[in-house]
């Protein structure tokens, strides 16, 4: 979360503008009123997995995958893919075998 | 928008430090993606190269490629970085249409080589040792087309067109350590350490870096701070600077525009700016988003990678030849200049030469043949060089005959015409066209007489002693005999038979 956001008043895990910066990011239009309605509900949401936090000891690493493996990989062989028609049919609008997307408003990343 | 005050070069580094860091992206030239089986050509027709995986369709799952893993592996090594024993992919959210998957996957704070560096040549014969910082894996974004507006890009426009071939195929990433202190040098040192990146990661043959589509693309990170103030000042990361020559001219103009802004008492503003080709200038683009906003998290899709020292060791065996130590060993070898190894490389005959030389052929001589003959051939053509259909056995084959005084030159580029037109190899060209240097002295000799004879005139001049009048002779003889004698031993025989007479 943005180091910059002043702090919640209300002291919870997550703030309202911290809601607001995501809603941003993810180009997802929230209401103010919303913003006071999500804002708690994710509060309950990131205060309770953040219990976890309570019981894991030292001695056990965060984990990110459940399962103990490694190296898993594919030969560099190819497999047949779509073709265009194929790609384009769930697509709501195209062009010129394209996905044609409306106006973009954000900058290339 | 006003333009920016640029400040005199020579002005900003009597004032001024520059620190650089470079950001080279490079695409792997692997058979498939990175996490699918979808081939990487240039140039398809749009949407041809993707499949569920590649495009985010719900229930695909991504597979390492492992050709593209070895492939970053090997870049870390010849870059002397170490390789991580154990890391994990990233996911790197972003909201835009270039990845499908609304994610690019990346490899954030466990990259796959790390703490590295490349001894960069100047012009001037001195070494710059850039660090390398770390070089990690991710993929390649789909292309977007800006559709309306009147330039194409993506302001103005009023939609925009995707075509996700691209997206998926392997990237690496390679990010220098800040350059501190090189001056007035730094865009020459810029410009160096891309060339020989390039250089480098092509002897590796896992890209083939060509600027112009985009398989090699460089960022371009500066900031100037008053000189020996110890500070550092703030970057702006100049993107997609798409030649050898604009990454020199980015780090001069950023240079420029930086110091004019501080003069003018202004602060840089840390974003990410535009090169434009035309005018070599930059433009300001989005204020650089915090790494925060990107929410990087461990892709739960895929397994740690954990490569083992034994699979390190086996890569770090398969490493070529550094490039400029091999031109150095061939220079010196072949006795050649700095000028005409460059030539070679410039000509992308190096390897060809070298192959011609090593089935046998007089290093001068598979110089010329490649650099005079053949690339000319290429020309014509409207190949590359290593596209014609010729190889350096047969190029040798040609060189030995006319070595041997089997053919004259001009037979010899006759049976490299024979060889380029599918007409077998040197030898069964010579058979079929029928070459052969006349060698028979007798027919040369009646040849002779009778190219005398019919022009007595000539004849005369030559027995005054005008031996440059043999010419006309030794003309009538070759082509009496179908070019296939040999000129020298003609001009020799027409002197000869007129001061015997």
């Amino acid at each position: 979360m943005s180091a910059d956001s002043p702090a919640d008043p209300t002291g919870g895990v997550i703030s309202r503008d911290e809601v607001a910066h995501l809603a941003r990011l993810s180009r997802l239009a929230v209401t103010d009123a919303e913003l006071d309605v999500f804002a708690g509900q994710l509060d309950v949401i990131l205060s309770s997995v953040a219990r976890v936090g309570e019981v894991a000891a030292e001695d056990i690493p965060p984990t990110s995958h459940a399962v103990p493996l490694q190296n898993v990989f594919r030969a560099d062989e190819r497999r047949p893919g779509l073709d265009q028609e194929q790609a384009l049919s769930g697509a709501p609008a195209s062009e010129d075998g394209r996905f044609r997307v409306p106006r973009i408003l954000g900058e290339e990343q | 928008m006003t333009a920016p005050t640029l400040v005199d070069f020579d002005d900003v580094v009597a004032r001024f430090d520059p620190t650089l860091g470079l950001e080279v992206h490079v695409e792997l030239s692997t058979n498939t993606k990175m996490f699918c089986g979808c081939p990487t050509e240039f140039g398809a027709e749009p949407n041809t190269q993707v499949c569920p995986t590649c495009l985010g369709l719900p229930g695909s799952l991504p597979v390492v490629n492992r050709t593209a893993v070895e492939s970053a592996m090997r870049i870390g090594l010849a870059l002397n970085c170490s390789i991580a024993p154990w890391g994990r992919f990233a996911r790197k959210n972003y909201f835009y249409p270039d990845m499908p998957k609304n994610f690019q996957t990346s490899q954030y704070d466990e990259p796959i080589a790390v703490d590295g560096w490349l001894d960069v040549e100047l012009d001037d014969g001195s070494t710059v040792r850039v660090g390398i910082e770390r070089a990690h894996m991710e993929e390649d974004t789909g292309k977007s087309l800006h559709v309306g507006g009147a330039t194409g890009r993506i302001h103005g426009a009023e939609y925009s067109l995707l075509d996700y071939n691209r997206a998926g195929v392997p990237l690496i990433e390679i990010v220098t350590k800040m350059i501190p202190g090189t001056g007035d040098r730094a865009p020459e040192v810029a410009r160096a350490y891309v060339t020989q990146l390039r250089e480098l990661v092509k002897s590796l043959g896992v890209s083939d870096v060509r600027m112009d589509q985009g398989s090699m693309r460089c960022d371009v990170n500066l900031s100037l701070s008053p000189k020996a103030s110890g500070e550092l000042g703030t970057r702006t990361e100049t993107k997609n600077v798409n030649s050898l020559r604009s990454v020199e001219r980015a780090v001069r103009y950023e240079m420029t525009r930086q110091a004019g802004v501080l003069d003018a008492g202004g602060e840089i503003v840390q974003e990410t700016r535009h090169f434009e080709e035309q005018s070599g200038s930059t433009r300001a683009g989005r204020r650089k988003e915090t790494s925060e906003d990107y929410r990087y998290f461990p892709e739960p899709d895929l397994v740690p990678i954990a490569p083992s020292p034994e699979w390190v060791e086996e890569l770090r065996g398969t490493l070529p030849e550094l490039p400029w130590e091999r031109r150095r060993r061939i220079q010196a070898e072949w006795g050649v200049s700095d000028e005409e190894i460059r030539d070679l490389v410039n000509a992308g005959a190096l390897d060809l030469v070298e192959a011609t030389v090593a089935a046998g052929a007089p290093s001068g001589e598979a110089r010329s043949w490649w650099v005079s003959y053949l690339s000319q051939q290429a020309n014509t053509r409207e190949q590359e060089l290593t596209d014609l259909p010729i190889t350096p056995e047969q190029v040798a084959r040609v060189i030995a005959l006319v070595g041997e005084g089997e053919l004259t030159n001009k037979m010899g580029r006759q049976v490299v015409d024979g060889v380029l037109d599918g007409e077998g190899e040197p030898d069964q060209v010579v058979e079929k066209r029928g070459l052969k240097v006349v060698s028979d002295e007798g027919a040369l000799i009646t040849a002779v007489d009778e190219a005398l004879a019919s022009q007595p005139d000539v004849a005369e001049k030559i027995r005054g002693g005008k031996i440059q009048a043999a010419g006309a002779i030794v003309g009538a003889v070759m082509k009496a005999t179908g070019g296939q004698a040999d000129a020298k031993r003609v001009r020799e025989l027409v002197v000869e038979r007129c001061s015997a007479e």
